[in-house]
């Protein structure tokens, strides 16, 4: 398996022999920056793209056809598009905290993409607490959203900001506690940790019944806290028109699009990391053969592959079903999810502490 | 009109005049009327069919009304009228008969009538500052140049009532108190289909009152119809619920023929049925599609609209519209039916059965669907029938109201159906007699498209067309509900009123009642499964 760390402790080394560690390091992070929001901008572009393929094949259309082959660069054109318009102002909005809100969304966006271990050796946040990092950052995206909508002046965006906070805030926790679950079968919290644990077995397989609930669980809650279908009652079309993003225009709507793509593909990325393997490959113990043609695939691919794959059954969801309304979301999570994720982590000690599991 | 009924009628009120042009009516003087009414109502005549202002010029201002005992099915006509042009003053009904609140706003909105104890007399259609009353004789158009001034929404309403010493009082009643949260939701809007507004004060997301605007896209078509000759007017019905374009002018030709006395051939007749049962599996498909979209499926929404244009496909064949059908005319239909078109029928009977399967697979037998649509947004029997909110409404609450089997029409006498009905009269049951209304037209087409009589497909007509003197009724089962043509004629070549019985402006009446303490999610989903069509509301 090919380690990423070769070619950045390369790059370290030369840039060191050069210049100054601190301005060495400087540089460095510049350039981490820069490929971490360019690799960003280009999930967002894949991601959106394949929604519109996804969605169209559901809905007996083809999709995007005519710009570029099967209409690979529309995405490219709708992304110029959406820089070349204008930002309208709102008059009696409260103008800092209304083009404050999108930056905010983004901002927790980027962070939590940037925990995501890619590769061995290719992770850019990773640290000894970095699940609690990642719940922690993600979790300021709901503060943009309930700014946009009450800075907005709007009566439809401040009920889809409500919306959207009472639905996030209580989703969270389900999340929180289905990511504990495997936290409790690995004792570690750092994610390259938790893919290297993860090289005998993924922890689907290896935490069984519980694991497969709180796999479960994770999906779940993990589309609500993305506010997509069948819980995308913050910006319901239909009732609320846009919800919270209902004022924005040009790049500021723009910036709400693709957070809420790359959260997906977050969301997604998080469920391929700590219950499908992140980018280590399917091993099974015993194979030998097999385990190493499978070495011989690159572990971007595989982190990518698994990611999408969780992509498109969440894709496959919303495309599927009718829309909750906000009673029955909150008593699916207070009632069914939070329960059923309490007993299951306890199901998991119990796994733990009797070693049951594989 | 039955002799017994009549004799009735003249024992409990002896001032009521009857008289036999047309139809035949009774005429009762404005101060009787109110008890008559509610001696009707308490014998049984709970559904108001229609509600007619008019101008009788010397005569003065009146309103008539056509009324049906929901229990026996018998039919009485009443006018009532008041000779006074300044200040005409009618007694209202809307306590007897709920959906008689808004068609009385709306002969205010027209003639200028005030209904006395009417809690809500507004325009209906027009601006508040609308000068005049445009459905009068003596109306002056120049009165009312084209506003570039955007309307203020108002928060209360006036209505009228009778001092003992003869003078009326207006009353000013608040509709949205100061500290409501108000929200508008349309007259943009996508769930309200077309350009609805309503007004919703919410608390959180409780629906706590409703206050529905009409008139967005308001064409003035019955006023259009005065100056129209009758077949001129057959292009204007297609406009109303473009999704029954063919049988709101079904309705219009039968009772202009019904006027005329003559009788269309068999074929027309089949054909006639035949067209009005695929329009409606057209509309019904579209109330598929345009309800999951509107409870966010919308892959379901592709669905229905693949085989909705397949439907459209046969239309378009035969009359040459899509939407607009223009075929039905007086004494016949425009063309005869299209070489294929017996065969692609009959194809797509066979196409459409297997996928409504796939339909309550997708979107039925789902879980949220159906929690979202069991229990929600119910509207009982009594009050569907007070509202006069027929078609699927009122079926899916109990009343068996179908047109169809209440007043056969064309070849509907000739078909085995069902009439679907449901009690639950909640959201669920609105869509389910859709879905199930769907099969039963397929049934009618099957047992029709064989046999389709030899026959002229056009009577000849005279080329000026003159009803004679008197007032005529005729309904069809639209797609929606009852749709029913009244017009009134003094033996000339253009009608003196034409009024059309529009199958949305009850559902639009109900809505307050059925929406108070949903959520707005659940007016969403009450709004898709009434199934109204703005243009149809507004004429």
């Amino acid at each position: 398996m090919f380690d990423f760390s070769i070619i950045t402790s390369w790059v370290h080394g030369l840039l060191t022999s050069w210049m100054p560690e601190g301005l060495a390091i400087f540089l460095e992070c510049v350039i981490v920056g820069v490929c971490l929001l360019l690799m960003y901008a280009v999930i967002a572009i894949v991601m959106i793209f394949m929604e519109r393929k996804v969605c169209a094949a559901f809905q007996c259309r083809l999709g995007p056809m005519r710009v570029g082959p099967w209409g690979t660069v529309q995405v490219f054109c709708d992304v110029i598009k959406m820089l070349t318009k204008e930002i309208i102002t709102i008059r009696h909005s409260d103008r800092f905290l209304y083009n404050l809100a999108p930056y905010i969304v983004i901002l927790a966006s980027v962070l939590a993409f940037a925990c995501l271990p890619v590769s061995r050796g290719l992770e850019i946040l990773d640290f000894n607490v970095g699940v609690f990092f990642l719940m922690a950052a993600s979790s300021i995206g709901v503060v943009g959203i309930l700014l946009a909508g009450w800075s907005s002046n709007n009566k439809y965006s401040l009920i889809g900001a409500m919306r959207s906070g009472a639905q996030m805030i209580s989703y969270e926790l389900s999340i929180g506690l289905s990511i504990l679950t495997i936290v409790v079968l690995t004792d570690t919290m750092q994610f390259s940790e938790i893919v290297e644990r993860q090289a005998d077995g993924w922890f689907l397989f290896k935490g069984h019944l519980p694991a497969l609930i709180a796999f479960v669980i994770y999906l779940i809650a993990g589309n609500a806290e993305v506010n997509r279908g069948p819980f995308d009652l913050p910006e319901a079309e239909s009732e609320l028109t846009a919800g919270y993003h209902t004022e924005y225009s040009g790049m500021h709507f723009g910036l709400f699009y693709v957070a809420e793509f790359v959260n997906l593909f977050i969301i997604s990325g998080v469920a391929a990391t700590i219950f499908l393997g992140g980018w280590m490959p399917l091993h099974i113990s015993g194979w030998e053969g097999f385990n190493t043609v499978m070495d011989y695939i690159p572990g971007f691919v595989w982190f990518f592959a698994k990611a999408f794959f969780v992509v498109w059954l969440l894709m496959w969801i919303k495309w599927t079903f009718p829309r909750l309304r906000i009673d029955q979301i909150l008593t699916l999570e207070w009632k069914y999810l939070v329960p059923i994720g309490l007993v299951n982590l306890l199901l998991m000690v119990i796994v733990v502490v009797f070693k049951l599991h594989f | 009109m039955n002799s017994n009924l009549k004799d009735k009628i003249t024992a409990w009120e002896p001032a009521a005049v009857w008289s036999e042009s047309g139809d035949g009516l009774f005429t009762v003087p404005a101060d009787r009327f109110r008890a008559l009414a509610e001696r009707l109502h308490a014998e049984g005549f709970d559904f108001l069919r229609s509600l007619t202002g008019m101008d009788w010029g010397e005569e003065g201002f009146g309103v008539v009304y056509h009324l049906e005992a929901t229990s026996t099915g018998e039919n009485v006509v009443l006018r009532t009228l008041t000779p006074d042009r300044e200040n005409p003053v009618l007694p209202s009904v809307c306590d007897l008969w709920k959906g008689a609140n808004l068609n009385e706003r709306e002969a205010f909105d027209y003639f200028g009538i005030r209904f006395l104890n009417h809690p809500d007399m507004r325009r209906l259609y027009l601006r508040d500052d609308w000068v005049g009353y445009p459905l009068r004789k003596d109306y002056d158009p120049a009165q009312n140049p084209l506003r570039m001034s955007n309307e203020v929404a108002k928060d209360s309403t006036a209505s009228f009532e009778l001092m003992p010493d003869g003078s009326i009082i207006r009353k000013r009643n608040v509709l949205f108190e100061e500290e409501e949260y108000v929200i508008n939701i349309g007259p943009q809007h996508p769930a309200t289909h077309g350009v609805l507004r309503f007004r919703v004060s919410l608390e959180g997301e409780i629906i706590r009152k409703l206050d529905a605007h009409c008139g967005y896209i308001h064409r003035g078509i019955e006023k259009m119809c005065e100056e129209l000759t009758y077949p001129q007017t057959l292009a204007l019905t297609d406009r109303l619920d473009y999704l029954g374009a063919s049988q709101n002018r079904h309705a219009l030709c039968m009772c202009i023929e019904k006027g005329l006395g003559i009788e269309v051939t068999d074929r027309v007749k089949y054909i006639r049925t035949i067209m009005d049962e695929l329009q409606r599996i057209d509309s019904h498909l579209l109330f598929f599609s345009c309800l999951c979209m509107d409870m966010g499926a919308l892959t379901a929404f592709f669905y229905g609209f693949r085989d909705r244009e397949k439907v459209l496909d046969i239309l378009e064949q035969t009359t040459g519209g899509r939407l607009i059908q223009a075929y039905n005319t007086i004494g016949g239909v425009q063309a005869d039916i299209h070489p294929e078109f017996v065969r692609k029928t009959k194809e797509f009977i066979a196409y459409m059965r297997p996928l409504l399967r796939e339909y309550h697979e997708v979107f039925t037998g789902n879980v949220i669907a159906q929690e979202r649509l069991k229990g929600t947004g119910v509207l009982t029997r009594e009050d569907a029938i007070s509202f006069g909110a027929t078609g699927g409404t009122g079926r899916a609450s109990g009343w068996a109201c179908d047109v169809r089997k209440r007043h056969p029409y064309a070849a509907y006498d000739h078909v085995k159906f069902d009439e679907v009905l449901f009690t639950e009269g909640d959201c669920f049951a609105r869509y389910m007699v859709r879905m199930r209304e769907i099969e039963q037209s397929l049934n009618i087409i099957e047992q029709l498209i064989d046999n389709i009589p030899e026959g002229d497909y056009q009577l000849k007509m005279k080329p000026v067309i003159r009803i004679p003197e008197g007032s005529y009724y005729a309904a069809v089962e639209g797609s929606r509900g009852e749709f029913g043509v009244f017009i009134e004629s003094r033996g000339d070549k253009y009608p003196y009123r034409m009024k059309f019985r529009s199958t949305g402006l009850p559902l639009v009446a109900c809505l307050d009642t059925i929406a108070r303490g949903a959520k707005i999610a659940d007016l969403i989903a009450i709004g898709g499964t009434l199934d109204y069509v703005v243009p149809d509301i507004d004429r």
